[in-house]
């Protein structure tokens, strides 16, 4: 199992998102005993992703199949990086592909290198550009904010699945407050939108 | 308490983060600058970390004779020369004429530069696969990537000068890119604001905290 949250520091959200996400795969990989091998490009996502993953083998009653060489630093330089997981890729020919993260001009890259040597592949990011070759090369994407809504989903804990419903509550105000806007544009009135475009 | 402390630090500190975007004074500005400050010498060490955990793992790997323990002796090798030569050089490493600008210029981009061309190729073979019709999203996906790509070229609008306004290519291609490709990108985008929203509170909040190990 290769597991890559993306291509950000921490300060990005979605790198946030992606590492929450592993504490579940890894407890996953404990529980099935699959090694997980996890090459990180920052060095603080590269420490939390070790405590994810030492906490996921810890939770799934496993504390010693932890391999402390599965989390891995490699390189915060772009491509340097995805040389490095390409190669983990073709050499070691891992059998799940799981990206969950910010990804940018090097998503078509990993995740065509990885449908090449035939494993299933899931992805998950909120960088609208890259959706399509996730989706194009991938077995199952995440789209935007299925990838913040995937660790509340997979916990099952109330108050996270109650922050999803939160969530969508404020997408459904989202909505009404666009559709009020074409309406009122529609009969020219433009005060609501001069509102929204000042704030 | 071994949980407690960390989440009360991340709420007081995360908390304290977003009032310093919305109040600009100095008694909130200067403290957040300077959390900011300290969050790049926390980072800095994260590096010496990092920079161990490569030395580990490749120079394990090449004791070990692991596969791909050439790469691995290689890495190690390029990193040693490339830290003794900056080190020697000192804080004007990258002016030109230098070495490390040199290993910069003549080794590092080119390198960086052959991984981004194989994109090209990346990308052929991926728009191969989407654009198979298998099923009716596959053809509408096909059709409009089809309308978009030849509506951008010059040579359709002198090809095009015929048909009537609204269903030249060029138009209908303009059509399909500023609504249908527009309003799903936007609502893909409103989705994941208020998901980065959702996220940043909880984490801020305590209430997602499976990045802290140990026993629940």
């Amino acid at each position: 199992m290769l597991y890559v949250p993306g291509v950000m520091d921490i300060d990005d959200i979605q790198t946030v998102a992606g590492l929450v996400i592993l504490e579940t795969v890894s407890r996953m990989t404990a529980r099935y005993q699959t090694p997980i091998r996890v090459p990180v490009s920052y060095p603080i996502p590269f420490t939390i992703a070790e405590e994810m993953v030492r906490a996921g083998y810890l939770h799934a009653g496993r504390p010693e199949g932890f391999d402390t060489d599965s989390v891995q630093f490699v390189s915060p330089e772009q491509f340097a990086y995805v040389a490095a997981l390409t190669g983990i890729m073709l050499r070691d020919k891992p059998g799940a592909h799981i990206f969950m993260g910010s990804f940018f001009g090097e998503s078509l890259m990993l995740a065509e290198t990885g449908y090449l040597t035939g494993a299933i592949q899931v992805a998950g990011t909120a960088n609208v550009h890259q959706l399509p070759f996730f989706v194009v090369a991938c077995d199952y994407t995440l789209i935007g904010e299925e990838l913040f809504a995937a660790s509340a989903y997979l916990s099952r804990e109330a108050k996270l699945v109650g922050s999803l419903k939160g969530a969508d509550l404020m997408k459904l105000a989202v909505v009404a407050l666009v559709l009020l806007g074409c309406l009122l544009e529609t009969f020219g009135q433009h005060g609501l939108t001069r509102f929204m475009a000042s704030q | 308490m071994r949980r407690e402390v960390p989440l009360f630090i991340t709420a007081v500190i995360g908390l304290f983060m977003i009032l310093s975007f919305f109040v600009p004074h100095q008694w909130v500005s200067v403290p957040a600058d300077y959390l900011q400050a300290s969050a790049i010498v926390l980072v800095a060490c994260g590096y010496v970390l990092g920079g161990a955990n490569v030395l580990k793992v490749n120079v394990v790997g090449v004791i070990r004779q692991q596969s791909g323990w050439p790469y691995q002796l290689l890495l190690v090798v390029s990193l040693f020369a490339t830290l003794v030569i900056g080190a020697i050089e000192g804080p004007g490493f990258l002016d030109p004429g230098m070495r490390s600008r040199w290993i910069y210029d003549r080794i590092y981009m080119p390198m960086s530069a052959t991984m981004f061309a194989l994109l090209a190729f990346f990308i052929a073979s991926a728009a191969f696969r989407a654009f198979r019709i298998r099923t009716v999203e596959a053809a509408l996906l096909a059709i409009a990537a089809l309308i978009v790509m030849i509506g951008r070229v010059p040579l359709t609008n002198a090809l095009m000068q015929w048909a009537p306004e609204p269903l030249r290519l060029q138009n209908v291609q303009e059509w399909i890119m500023n609504y249908p490709q527009n309003a799903s990108k936007r609502a893909i985008m409103i989705g994941a604001a208020l998901g980065v929203m959702a996220t940043g509170l909880r984490v801020i909040l305590g209430i997602e905290r499976s990045y802290l190990s140990g026993e629940d």
